[in-house]
């Protein structure tokens, strides 16, 4: 039987009158990357607190590498490397220096060598005397990467790792993402790239605070019974404009000079773009992730207002 | 203290951490330092402006070459000038409280006599000390002046009169200050302002500026607990405390002779406690605020109180019952007892044993609201 790291049931975090999380339900296995999907606001950092023991749920329980979220946060902080959103790690002090205080609050042993290899091991040898703060965006992240991985956690939990960084220094993040978790290490990691969203052993959506879907990415986009034409050609720019809002027609979106529309009810999408046959090429795709992942967000959107 | 057991690794972390930050911070290290020197130079400038022609009244209750030596020698001081004649004891009262005198040296009947036998007669000197920055050194010159007179007048056979301690004793009766407030006691008082105006405001921006940096929350996802937070982040201002101190201290004994009586460990030990109860109290503060503004205004609502009610400003007994009891509470009423006391007085540890006491309750009260009030959570 496989290790469960994350075993939280029903969450529920309210900020005065609003619910911002409801009822989360993660399970999630020793050793896997997945990635935490949802809409700015939807609740995932708030979640990621919860699981963390930085805020305490309205609701629900749940475990994180076998400590109880509620009452053993103090446990879960020692084995669980956390990265906040937006770098937060002190810009007045130079990088060694923020590794260096990283170590000695986690009380690691041999802590010269330690910070030593964190430094080389992320190429930040070179800028250990520069100031946190001076050190541009991609550069900030690798410090904050070394630095949550300092103690070894047997958690990681990454939120918007990638925000702001070039793509390879993304590239470079996720490489060193998968290393670790080939070493045992689970990774939780909220982004909005698709890309690496498909880089992930599984995806979790969230919209609004409610869990959407969860699966690896074929799942999710073969479970979502979206059916999407590409269209190509001369003509389709002038098409985009038409096609909205006709019945059927969900998604409408660009993919470089193609164009992707996209619809839950396969006959009424059929029969939507009949009507433009001869403008455009026409061709049934497989829906992208992000096609998917914008499609269920609207879904959920009209689902929970109809709810409420 | 369990409490503590296998805290020290963190709490030297942190320490770490806010030293170099304090370093780093060139320009608050700087203010810090600056202000003990800016507030004596002030007030160096206000005594050492050393005043002079000061109006005084004299009653003289018999006219004798002696009495009129002595009052010339007064005029011939220049602190004192004597510009007009009082009437008696209420006509002395009604001109120091109109201010028309600030002096009045009444020279009682029968003086010359007695100091021709050699009783050492007294003289007396009612002096309006309501300011005493002004009234001070002109007091302080009263008993070299009538000495210095008398060494002129008592000569031949009454020489033998001129013997240690003085031939007349002159009684000084400060008015409207009657702890007598002079430069002595100002100067350790300031000590006690300094070091509260500086460390408090200083620790009072400790969580909230991590706050507003956006450091919190990591702060937070890290296994350090609140009083090891406290405790590394109040410890590196001791420091800052210590060389305010070291600088004050210096200042008293060289530039304004202020007199140091008592043992210096008692002095120093009453600094340590002060100063760590001005740096818990600052750490609640940041604990209580939201922003570093609201931290600095609450600096500034305890700072009032302190300067007014502590008796630095104004003599403890004369202040109404509320005021004092006000004034009880507060850290810097009990450190001015005790450094004025020691430095002053002489007085040793036993004496004044009640004022540490008061002084460690005030940092076991508000070391515990910090705890209490300590962000575990960002809630
Ligand atoms: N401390 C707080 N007090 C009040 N509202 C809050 C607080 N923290 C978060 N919220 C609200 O809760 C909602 C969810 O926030 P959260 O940060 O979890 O979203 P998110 O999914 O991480 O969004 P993003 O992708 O923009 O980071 C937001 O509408 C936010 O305004
Ligand atoms: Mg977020």
């Amino acid at each position: 039987m496989t290790e469960i790291v994350i075993d939280v049931r029903g969450l529920v975090k309210r900020f005065g009158e609003r619910t911002v999380v409801n009822g989360v339900n993660i399970r999630m296995p020793k050793g896997q990357v997945w990635g935490f999907l949802g809409p700015n606001g939807s609740g995932k950092t708030t979640t990621l607190r919860m699981i963390t023991g930085l805020l305490k749920p309205n609701a629900g329980e749940g475990a994180c590498l076998g400590h109880d979220i509620l009452r053993e946060s103090a446990a879960i902080k020692r084995a669980t490397g956390y990265m906040t959103q937006g770098f937060s790690f002190w810009s007045d002090l130079t990088v060694r220096e923020n590794l260096d205080f990283v170590a000695r609050v986690y009380q690691l042993p041999n802590r010269r060598q330690v910070v030593d290899e964190a430094l080389l091991k992320l190429g930040l040898a070179q800028r250990q005397k520069q100031l946190a703060g001076s050190l541009s965006g991609g550069w900030k992240q690798r410090l904050a990467l070394a630095a949550v991985t300092l103690h070894r956690p047997q958690l990681l939990l990454l939120d918007e790792p990638t925000a702001g960084v070039d793509p390879q220094a993304r590239r470079d993040f996720w490489d060193e993402i998968h290393r670790l978790s080939g070493t045992g290490l689970t990774v939780l990691v909220t982004t909005h790239y698709m890309d690496e969203a498909e880089r992930c052993d599984r995806i979790v959506c969230i919209a609004q605070g409610n869990l959407i879907t969860e699966g690896n990415v074929a799942d999710v986009i073969a479970h979502s019974g979206l059916t999407t034409f590409s269209a190509s050609g001369a003509g389709v720019r002038r098409l985009a404009p038409s096609l909205k809002g006709k019945p059927g027609v969900e998604h409408v979106a660009f993919f470089g000079s193609a164009l992707h529309v996209s619809g839950t009810d396969s006959e009424a999408l059929r029969t939507a773009i009949s009507s433009f046959k001869q403008d455009a090429d026409w061709e049934e795709i497989a829906p992208s992730l992000e096609d998917t992942f914008i499609a269920l967000m609207a879904r959920a959107g009209v689902d929970l207002r109809q709810q409420s | 203290m369990i409490p503590l057991a296998g805290s020290g690794p963190r709490i030297l972390a942190i320490l770490i951490k806010e030293a170099i930050q304090m370093r780093r911070d060139r320009l608050t290290l700087a203010m810090m330092m600056v202000i003990p020197i800016v507030q004596l130079i002030l007030f160096g400038f206000a005594i050492n402006s050393d005043p002079k022609h000061l109006p005084t009244a004299v009653y003289t209750e018999e006219n004798t070459p002696v009495v009129r030596a002595l009052v010339q020698s007064f005029i011939n001081s220049g602190y004192y000038d004597v510009t007009m004649r009082s009437g008696g004891p209420e006509d002395s009262s009604r001109r120091l409280a109109t201010r028309e005198a600030s002096f009045v040296i009444h020279i009682p009947a029968g003086f010359t006599r007695r100091l021709i036998r050699g009783e050492r007669p007294q003289m007396l000197i009612e002096a309006d000390a309501s300011d005493p920055a002004a009234s001070s050194i002109a007091i302080g010159r009263a008993q070299a002046i009538v000495d210095h007179a008398l060494s002129h007048e008592l000569k031949g056979p009454l020489s033998r009169q001129r013997q240690q301690p003085g031939p007349v004793q002159v009684v000084i009766q400060p008015r409207y200050n009657p702890e007598g407030i002079t430069q002595y006691n100002i100067v350790p008082g300031l000590l006690g302002v300094i070091l509260t105006m500086t460390l408090v405001i200083i620790t009072s921006m400790a969580m909230t500026r991590e706050n507003e940096r956006g450091n919190m929350e990591n702060l937070l996802a890290m296994p350090a607990r609140p009083l090891e937070v406290m405790i590394g982040k109040i410890a590196p201002y001791l420091l800052m405390g210590a060389t305010q101190t070291l600088i004050v201290l210096l200042a008293a004994r060289f530039i304004f002779n202020v007199p140091f009586r008592g043992p210096l460990w008692t002095l120093l030990l009453g600094v340590l406690t002060f100063i760590i109860a001005n740096l818990s109290l600052g750490f609640t503060f940041s604990t209580i605020a939201k922003t570093q503004l609201q931290a600095m205004q609450m600096t500034f609502f305890f700072f009032l109180p302190s300067i007014l009610l502590s008796g630095f400003m104004f003599p403890f007994r004369g202040m109404p019952n509320w005021a004092q009891y006000i004034g009880e509470v507060l850290p810097l009423t009990h450190f001015l007892r005790i450094v004025r006391g020691v430095m002053l007085k002489g007085v040793g540890i036993g004496d004044i044993a009640i004022e540490f006491q008061a002084l460690l309750i005030f940092i076991m009260v508000v070391g515990t609201i910090a705890i209490l009030r300590y962000r575990r959570t960002l809630d």
